[in-house]
């Protein structure tokens, strides 16, 4: 796989010999549990999903009520923590609300994707031959639109709405997870122990569970992880040209273009949702480059 | 040496057709490799990998398959596993053909014949620790997991490696020796009558080499097993077969009992290649190149005898017509039966009345 845009790691002290009698897995977690940029985003990352998932019992106030008293606030001014936004509704509480829609914008199609996708792309990786150039040139044909213009016109063409997007997001996903799945399984299939594995007269079937799975999951799982990122930016963008989630529901792409006419009156809270998605996209990204390296066989 | 001095095979009961019946028997093998290429991917050329071989592999014995790089030893072995559809020909295997109507499936050939890679640590699941690798076979087959277990511990130690040491660790714990026994351990996991060996051990150091000779002898002995060893190492052959043949650019050039191949080699090829091996005695140190050139190209082979333009004896006859194996060399003995002790070899000038100058002359 192309190492694109992997963090430097510096060459560490090789595991412990009790580490590596315990298998694979355990060398993975002790290489994880020193690396130290991917705690940090693991616990960004845990804070903004719990955040979401009991958002009702930490938001200070209720996401939708407005006051068109109260608008635009800043940041620290009582009674609100980091400002209202620009029909006076509480900032801290719509963001935390917001992680709900954007994570399951950002999740769900890339989850949606790695089943479809990852399906396809072993199937057509270990097959080869005319089913793997019918999968394959029919990803390709998605494959050839710009990710954005796709999932606008997927977007536009379904009408606007969660659902929509989300289907929208994963047609996007699904060719790109697909053409990683499909090199890496290609590369597994040729190998010795594939070929000792359909030697033993096992079905295609187990040979896939058994020996190709193992070898295959882990790559296409962290190349998913990082189009986290890329997803929540997309759904963001969809509900920002109008095409994703209406208002008034806090979700925050939304939110970033509602807030884009204040930018000038209060440019601190206009940006709070656009640092939540950077925060966030940051993130995932730097976990997967972290999985990765920590999944590397060779090393 | 008479091939009849082969070891006792103990009594199996899966034996079908007797000790006189081959236990494979290949007829006219073929496989060409089509090379695409271009806008359309049409075929540009084809690449004659194995070319209408036959042989037979006695019960019992080790047949040692020599040749150089790219002269389809592997094709072979992998053709035989049916890791890859063979164009034509038949295998069969203890009297019945696979794939025939009446005959066996590739299920079932694959039971009663395994093999082990050159690549050790290829041909381990790296995710898999060993004791998984070995019982993925069986458990594939549908015997229960705690039986498959055992059988994966018992053969362990059989291959000497201590099983509450190693049934835990993964591929990479192991030293390269190592991990060939495990692979061997796997391949004999179920059990099969016939062990292909395609340059098992030409990746390991010569201590170790040995050592997993000694085992792979010592394994055939206890659990009867015949061989087929293919290895570009002719001092290697020479110890461990009981019958050689060698192949050039797809073809059988020549075929025999082990003494007589290396004591009076009969194919220039073979010549060239024997002498070719480096002498332990300084006296007699090789002074002219055996062979020259490189082997052409399998794509476009010579026409004719494969051989015939690196060969010091080629005649005209040689670049028309192909030499048959069947002609040259002794002449079978008996009508139906196979004669296992047949040195045959095929070179126009082993046939009689072939038109070559040194050709013997036409008998009858």
């Amino acid at each position: 796989m192309a190492e694109v845009g992997v963090i430097a790691v510096k060459p560490e002290a090789p595991a412990p010999a009790a580490i590596l009698s315990q298998g694979y897995w355990a060398l993975v977690r002790y290489r994880l549990l020193r690396d130290r940029t991917t705690l940090v985003c693991g616990a960004i990352l845990l804070v903004i999903i719990l955040a979401a998932i009991f958002a009702p019992y930490l938001a200070p106030a209720d996401p939708y009520k407005t006051s068109m008293l109260r608008r635009l606030q800043p940041v620290f001014k009582a009674p609100y923590l980091i400002g209202s936004d620009e029909l006076g509704r509480d900032m801290l509480s719509r963001l935390i609300y917001g992680g709900r829609l954007s994570l399951v914008m950002g999740i769900t199609p890339v989850l949606n994707a790695l089943i479809i996708g990852g399906a396809l792309g072993i199937v057509a990786g270990y097959l080869g031959g005319a089913v793997n150039m019918a999968i394959m040139r029919l990803v390709d044909v998605l494959y050839a639109f710009p990710s954005i213009l796709l999932a606008i016109a997927i977007a536009g063409a379904l009408g606007t709405g969660l659902t929509n997007s989300i289907v929208a997001l994963t047609i996007v996903f699904v060719p790109q997870v697909a053409r990683v799945a499909e090199t890496v399984t290609t590369q597994v299939r040729g190998l010795d122990y594939v070929d000792a594995a359909r030697a033993s007269g096992a079905s295609t079937w187990a040979i896939l569970r058994v020996h190709v799975l193992g070898n295959v999951l882990g790559p296409i799982f962290v190349y998913a992880t990082g189009l986290i990122s890329v997803s929540i930016i997309l759904a963001s963008g969809l509900s920002f040209i109008g095409l994703g989630v209406k208002p008034p529901e806090p979700e925050w792409g939304l939110m970033l273009n509602t807030l884009r006419q204040s930018i000038f009156v209060n440019p601190t809270v206009a940006a709070l949702p656009g640092a939540m998605i950077f925060m966030t996209s940051m993130a995932f990204n730097l976990m997967s480059d972290g999985l990765r390296a920590a999944m590397d066989v060779k090393a | 040496m008479s091939t009849t001095a082969l070891a006792e095979v103990p009594a199996d009961p899966r034996d079908r057709g007797g000790p006189a019946q081959p236990l494979l028997l290949v007829e006219n093998l073929r496989k060409y490799f089509v090379l695409r290429g271009g806008v359309l991917n049409r075929a540009v050329a084809t690449v004659q990998a194995v070319d209408d071989i036959s042989f037979a592999l006695r019960k019992g014995e080790t047949l040692g398959i020599v040749g150089e790089s790219g002269c389809g030893k592997s094709t072979t072995a992998r053709l035989l596993m049916r890791l890859i559809e063979p164009d034509q020909g038949r295998i069969i295997l203890d009297g019945e053909a696979v794939g025939a109507a009446d005959g066996i499936g590739v299920g079932e050939l694959r039971r009663a014949m395994q093999m082990v890679f050159q690549d050790s640590y290829a041909s381990l699941n790296p995710r898999l620790p060993i004791e998984a690798s070995i019982a993925f076979g069986p458990r594939a087959r549908g015997v229960p997991a705690q039986v498959a277990r055992d059988r994966a511990r018992d053969l362990l130690s059989k291959v000497g490696l201590e099983p509450d040491r190693y049934i835990r660790r993964y591929p990479h714990e192991l030293s390269g020796g190592q991990r060939q026994r495990v692979n061997i351990a796997r391949a004999l996991a179920l059990e099969p009558r016939l062990v292909i060996l395609d340059e098992a051990v030409s990746a390991l150091d010569k201590s170790v080499e040995a050592q997993v000779l000694n085992l792979l002898a010592d394994l055939k002995a206890e659990l009867g097993l015949t061989y087929l060893f293919i290895s570009h190492d002719l001092n290697v052959v020479h110890w461990i077969s009981d019958r050689v043949l060698v192949m050039y650019l797809g073809k059988i050039v020549e075929i025999g009992p082990v003494e007589r191949i290396y004591g009076e080699p009969k194919h220039p090829y073979t010549r060239a290649l024997l002498s070719a091996m480096p002498s332990m005695d300084p006296d007699r140190r090789t002074e002219v190149p055996s062979i020259v050139g490189d082997p052409p190209n399998p794509i476009n082979p010579p026409s004719g005898c494969r051989f015939h333009p690196r060969c010091p004896h080629a005649e005209p006859i040689c670049d028309r017509t192909a030499p048959s194996l069947a002609a040259g060399g002794d002449t079978a003995k008996g009508d139906h039966a196979i004669d296992w002790d047949r040195h045959a070899v095929a070179c126009h000038m082993h046939v009689p009345g072939s038109g070559h100058s040194a050709a013997p002359v036409g008998g009858a």
